[in-house]
């Protein structure tokens, strides 16, 4: 191959964007094409068939499997209360009856002749499917759920945590290499999305927890600070499903990182406004990468959209960001892209770049060791 | 499945699509033997936008077809075959771990026993099992039926009760499953596969369980006797649901099981193939690794009791190198993974260094210290896998023994590992960071630091992971495979010559004798030493050890042994460092004694 191909996250003032909200079995639709959407407005619903309760009868009655049939006051199908008789042995002459009575509500829904067991299905558990996306919906997808598109800004973080979330911009740091701590966390930041710049503390996060915010977004944390907070230590990046109180995104990796200084203008320029984000963050097949999304108003849809930055070919000049140490974090641009393979202080061969940094000075790195940032 | 003619097939083209990229390579017929010629990748194409997996296939066997001077692919696309002249290929074969693999769920009556064999099962066919669920797994039933309802297994495998027993139970983990009614991972018209191998009476019974949301096939009890694991319809069963359910459901995949000439086999699976034909052939022990980002899968086949080999699989799914790197630092514990790093270094920032690995995956070691650590997180990684590995293949469980006047003393019971250090002739390597390390030296001593092999053991790596496509080959064309395995598949690092026992350190441990070709030398190696010696690749010598009082080489305590060790890219190992393998306890001391062995072995040359 005589070109690299090099991943970068999407940072971009406008883009169409589209979700697809699906619900995990099917149920019903509840918008159709052309509606317009709020993120906060359910799109399909289904109910979930309700937990099971087994109870082995023939155990708690103390008697063969084949009997629990005839026991039985309800059949399958019949609806049960808590408290109501279940079951019960015919006795000695007709005295001396056993009776269960149900300790859970639900419907009868086995009965089983070979092991005695009795299944006790509760209520369906409704689920419901928000719109996530503030937009139009393009595509219906019968009795799955919809297919939402919008303009927006988007920003792909590194790795998040907890689920998605909705709150307003608020700026706590003043520039991109400002540490975001707990004195910068107040209390009118409550259910709002807040944007802090370098490292975020583990008590800057607690603080926003017990304020009520939304959301935390910012340049880098501390592996420690990130154990102290979810109390274990992450062993796999497969997140999202956390009930920390709040969803965080950072934006560029773990140490004292800042973040990138477009991103950083990029929230502030859209402080105030409305956003959707999920830390949901999936390093395997199938990468999932947390994001930050916010709709433009019509004013800012009027505007001339700005480039998109994603993954692309490795080019001369060319920015980008060096991801392992021991340069990591560092910000330069590409300065050769010698064809030949280099043998690395580690010993090994691989293609590499030579990266110019604002200082003039350069650096070899390897290709695997970069990624494409903003032009 | 066409048939086929062994004899005139010259041209074999095999791809591997895994999750990220599709490996192809051709073997040709040079002078009379099957040799492997050329290589070629593309990334796999699973995934949106493509959501087409031949176009990955195409893409890397068109690469091997520029290197080769063959045109494979015609003009619409499609592989040719037959072969006539330069162009196509006699038979095309191909695995997959696309997707994440086969996930599985399994069931059995006792967790040690029934459920256990249906583990082993769906692990041989190159299953990852997402969870065992079993009577006495000490949950309750509601918190299994919940189990069953998170989990979005591709199959499930039922097993339990021996033929003629007790029917009751297994038919309640049945009625367990049906109310759960678990979800598949693949779209809402996918019909879940169930597999039953348990007690043949409780069949009909169980089929009455089920509702058409399940795709029951009933196959031969995998446990028919206690004293019996009959895994071959299991494992037949489930390659034809992964076949007729997951692959017909994965993208492209309908295209692609048109064009293969033997049946797609999960990758894993197929390395086992590859292994457990190489120790039968050869009557060897063998063990096999493969350390991949997310995963780590050792592979087993042993003789334990002389009358067969056995082979075991086991995935350990949370140690990998990137993926799973920062979950192998929290399971082995920063201190165990530093006592191989020879040099200080700040905890902290390499804390933060494993989770920026974790969440940029392909990035690689730039420096030396950088290599250093890596190399010491894949020698825990190994060994915890090892461990896992060990603790799962054992004998049977749950068997009846019959035990003699002389077994008075005896402390044996059922459940013991068959994975025997001494008793292993052959360990292969593979995975990046063993495969792609920068000196051989350093993955023989990453292997010999983790799974610790005593007495005499060769150790190989398999050069470009060519191990899956010859493990379908081997179902087609056994002969193919092997000259295949023997000439380009392995690389050789040559034998590891270790004492089993523990000593004082600069106390004798042993003498040796060697005598080759290209070698002779005699000598004698302290407890706590290392010593490297010049055998190189297709050389042997005889080595004759007279083993110090209390240590052992397979012949028993301080017994003198006398095999012929083969040669290799790195050479001949004498290990003196006594097994279990221990390190200072104190960091310094421990540095000291790291570095001791670094510079012998020439590990890290600039350091």
């Amino acid at each position: 191959m005589a070109q690299a191909y090099t991943p970068g996250l999407k940072v971009t003032n406008r883009i169409t964007h589209r979700v697809r909200r699906i619900l995990p079995i099917s149920g019903h639709v509840l918008v159709k094409v052309g509606d317009h959407v709020n993120s906060r407005d359910s799109v399909a619903e289904t109910h979930m068939p309700g937990d099971v309760n087994p109870l082995n009868m023939a155990n708690i009655l103390s008697m063969p499997p084949s009997d629990v049939h005839e026991c039985m006051l309800k059949k399958e199908g019949d609806p049960i209360e808590v408290g109501e008789a279940l079951a019960r042995t015919k006795g000695v002459f007709g005295l001396f009856k056993t009776e269960y009575k149900s300790k859970v509500a639900g419907t009868v829904e086995t009965i089983s002749n070979v092991t005695g067991q009795v299944i006790i299905r509760g209520p369906s558990l409704p689920i419901s499917v928000r719109a996530y996306l503030t937009g139009r919906v393009v595509e219906v997808l019968p009795r799955e759920g919809c297919v939402i598109e919008s303009e927006v800004s988007l920003i792909q973080g590194i790795f998040g945590i907890g689920g998605e979330a909705f709150g307003t911009i608020r700026m706590a740091c003043v520039s991109h290499e400002h540490e975001l701590t707990e004195d910068l966390i107040t209390p009118d930041m409550k259910d709002c999305i807040v944007v802090g710049g370098a490292r975020v503390t583990d008590t800057a996060i607690r603080k926003a927890v017990k304020v009520g915010a939304a959301g935390v977004i910012a340049g880098g944390i501390d592996d420690q600070d990130l154990k102290e907070f979810l109390g274990y230590d992450l062993g796999v990046a497969i997140t999202g499903s956390e009930r920390v109180g709040l969803t965080l995104v950072i934006t560029e990796g773990f140490g004292e990182i800042a973040m990138a200084e477009r991103t950083f203008k990029l929230l502030e320029s859209r402080k105030g406004h409305d956003a959707s984000i999920n830390g949901a963050t999936q390093i395997r097949a199938g990468v999932m990468r947390p994001e930050i999304v916010i709709p433009l108003s019509q004013e800012e849809l009027r505007r001339e959209p700005e480039s998109n930055v994603e993954g692309g070919l490795l080019e001369i000049g060319r920015p980008v960001r060096i991801i392992r140490d021991p340069y990591f974090g560092l910000i330069g641009s590409v300065h050769n892209l010698p064809p030949q393979q280099h043998v690395l202080g580690s010993g090994s061969k691989a293609r590499v770049l030579e990266v110019k940094f604002d200082s003039g000075e350069t650096v070899i790195v390897p290709r695997a060791n970069v990624e494409l940032i903003e032009g | 499945m066409k048939s086929l003619d062994p004899n005139s097939i010259n041209v074999i083209l095999a791809t591997d699509c895994g999750s990220t990229t599709t490996k192809a390579i051709l073997i040709e017929k040079v002078d009379g033997v099957y040799r492997q010629t050329h290589r070629g990748e593309a990334p796999t194409t699973v995934e949106e936008p493509f959501a087409d997996v031949t176009i990955g296939v195409v893409n890397a066997v068109t690469e091997v077809a520029e290197l080769a001077g063959r045109k494979l692919v015609d003009e619409n696309g499609r592989i040719i075959h037959p072969a006539k002249g330069k162009d196509g290929c006699d038979i095309y074969i191909s695995t997959s771990s696309a997707g994440g693999g086969l996930q599985m769920m399994v069931a059995g009556v006792v967790a040690e026993m029934t459920a256990a064999s249906a583990k082993r099962a769906a692990l041989g066919a190159g299953a990852i099992v997402m969870d065992v669920i079993a009577s006495n797994d000490k949950r309750r039933p509601h918190e299994q039926i919940q189990r069953i309802r998170e989990l979005r297994p591709d199959m499930i495998l039922v097993s339990g009760g021996t033929d003629g027993g007790n029917t009751t139970q297994v038919v309640q983990i049945a009625e367990l499953i049906a109310p759960a009614k678990p979800q598949p991972r693949f779209g809402t018209e996918y019909t879940m596969p169930l597999i039953y191998a348990g007690n043949k009476d409780a069949g009909p019974l169980i089929a009455k369980v089920f509702d058409e949301s399940i795709d029951l096939k009933i196959v031969e009890n995998l446990r028919p006797v206690l004293e019996r694991e009959n895994l071959g319809p299991a494992r037949d069963a489930i390659h034809d649901m992964f076949l007729e359910h997951v692959m017909a459901h994965a993208p492209g995949y309908d295209k692609l099981m048109g064009w293969t000439h033997a049946p797609i086999m999960p990758t894993p699976g197929a390395v086992g193939n590859i292994l457990q034909t190489i120790a039968e052939r050869q009557n060897i022990n063998v063990v096999g690794v493969d350390i991949g980002g997310a995963t780590t899968d050792v592979f087993s086949v042993f003789d334990p009791e002389g009358n067969g080999k056995v082979f075991n699989r086991t995935v350990s799914a949370n140690l990998g190198m990137s993926y799973s790197i920062s979950n192998v630092c929290a399971e082995a514990g920063m201190a165990n993974v530093l006592r191989w790093v020879h040099f200080d270094m700040d905890e902290r920032e390499l804390r933060n260094r494993v989770k920026n690995k974790m969440i940029r995956p392909t990035t690689i070691p730039q420096t030396q210290e950088a290599l250093v650590f890596e190399q010491a997180v894949a020698r825990e990684a190994l060994r915890l896998a090892y461990i896992q590995h060990k603790e799962f293949a054992t004998t049977l469980k749950g068997v009846q023994q019959q035990r003699t006047v002389g077994d008075t003393f005896s402390q044996e019971v059922g459940g013991q590992s068959i994975v025997n250090n001494m008793t292993l002739d052959l360990l292969v390597a593979s995975g990046g960071v063993l495969s792609h390390a920068p000196r051989m030296h350093q993955t023989a001593m990453m292997l010999i630091d983790a799974f610790e092999p005593e007495g005499f053991t060769t150790l190989a790596k398999d050069s470009i992971f060519m191990m899956p496509h010859l493990g379908v080959l081997a179902e087609v064309h056994p002969q193919a495979a092997l000259e295949v395995f023997e000439r380009d598949c392995l690389i050789y690092l040559g034998t590891c010559v270790a004492a089993k026992g523990l000593g004082k350190p600069g106390k004798p441990c042993f003498t040796y004798a060697i005598e080759g070709s290209t070698l002779n030398e005699k000598g004698e190696i302290a407890f706590g030493e290392l010593k490297l010696l010049p055998l190189g690749p297709g050389e042997t010598a005889t080595v004759s050890i007279e083993p110090a009082r209390g240590f052992d080489f397979g012949a028993g305590p301080g017994k003198a042994v006398k095999r012929t060790a083969k040669g290799g890219t790195v050479g001949l190992i004498l290990d003196g460092r006594g097994r279990p393998l221990a390190l200072p306890e104190e960091r310094s001391a421990c540095q000291a004694t790291m570095g001791k062995w670094v510079k012998t072995l020439n590990l890290y040359p600039d350091s």
